[in-house]
């Protein structure tokens, strides 16, 4: 049971993204998460608004389907298959997240600093997760597409644009990462 | 019936992604500080596995479940959307921890604050609907 509720390893990790991305091609389908965002944005009424969102929602339940599947794995895979040893990382990392005022992760996947109930109480740290979701929202739907669409579905099938964007979306990364970071917290 | 499929595959995902951390915050500041290599590993293999399967199918011609030559279609030509997308993409991906699809898993796991994120992709999204015809591509 410990391999279960261990930090799985990349080579089974990214092995078996790799096939849910192959499945959805011999279902017909082409694996891409953000696009999902943008039928949300139909169903809660932007087709009033755009011509963007003027398109057939219902030849993407598919994916709203994928979508809901990964929200139950997610939940039992949090709920029933953790372990206080996950993620275990860099203890340097950790070092530099205490010097930002960020808590260490001891078996959870999000620091509370930034995700913890208090967020909800301060305007600083709803403006950081609002923002964030602006950029990758915006980011996304303007490359047409996000990590999984580009970096695993795009460049799996060797297209040139999703390599220009992958890079960009790590040039945006380092930028964030290593300049703007210490400077919001 | 036949969504069946879907949510199971979308079940495997969910797991996958919370049990290899990459829907973790951590995980990926810890990427972007280049301090690991678990999450490269992850796309890296994910990449590799992605590009034998597709091969796989392109050479052999083989159909997908309805019995029809599964077709991959290319991405747009292009150069400006792409670089510049991807860099506010990854922006706001280094800033929150989690992309699309983490997004929805994490709700999925209980945490609320979330919400907050994909409420803002989908203002983002959103805007990019308003502004689509204005911006270059």
């Amino acid at each position: 049971m410990d391999s279960i509720t261990q930090t799985w390893p990349w080579y089974v990790s990214g092995f078996l993204i790799g096939m849910v991305m192959l499945l959805l091609n011999y279902f017909g389908k082409v694996f891409g998460m953000s696009s999902n965002i943008r039928t949300l944005c139909t169903l809660a009424g932007a087709d009033k608004f755009a011509e963007f969102f003027r398109f057939d929602w219902k030849s993407q339940i598919w994916n709203l389907v994928v979508l809901a599947g990964a929200m139950l794995g997610g939940f039992v895979a949090v709920h029933y298959m953790s372990d206080p040893t996950n993620v275990a990382i860099n203890p340097k990392t950790i070092a530099q997240l205490a010097a930002l005022n960020i808590d260490a992760p001891n078996g959870k996947l999000a620091p509370e600093a930034l995700f913890g109930n208090e967020v909800f109480s301060s305007p600083k740290m709803l403006a950081i997760l609002l923002i964030g979701g602006i950029l990758i929202g915006f980011g996304s739907r303007y490359a047409g597409g996000c990590t999984s669409g580009h970096a695993i579905s795009g460049l799996s099938n060797l297209q040139i644009p999703s390599l220009k964007a992958v890079i960009g979306f790590f040039v945006g990364g380092l930028i964030m990462a290593h300049f703007l970071l210490p400077l919001i917290f | 019936m036949k969504f069946i499929k879907y949510l199971l595959v979308g079940f495997l995902f969910g797991i996958v992604l919370t049990k290899s951390e990459a829907v973790s915050w951590y995980r990926i500041y810890e990427m972007f500080q280049c301090q690991s290599f678990h999450m490269y590993g992850i796309i890296g293999v994910a990449v590799f596995t992605g590009l034998i399967g597709i091969q796989i199918i392109k050479r052999n011609n083989i159909k997908d479940i309805k019995g029809q030559p599964i077709v991959i279609a290319d991405k747009e030509k292009g150069s400006f959307r792409y670089w510049v997308g991807g860099l506010f993409f990854g922006l706001g991906w280094a800033l929150v921890g989690a992309c699309p699809g983490p997004i929805f898993i994490l709700i999925g796991a209980g945490f609320w604050s979330v919400a907050v994120i994909l409420l803002g992709a989908m203002i983002g999204t959103f805007l990019y609907g308003l502004l689509k015809d204005k911006l270059p591509h």
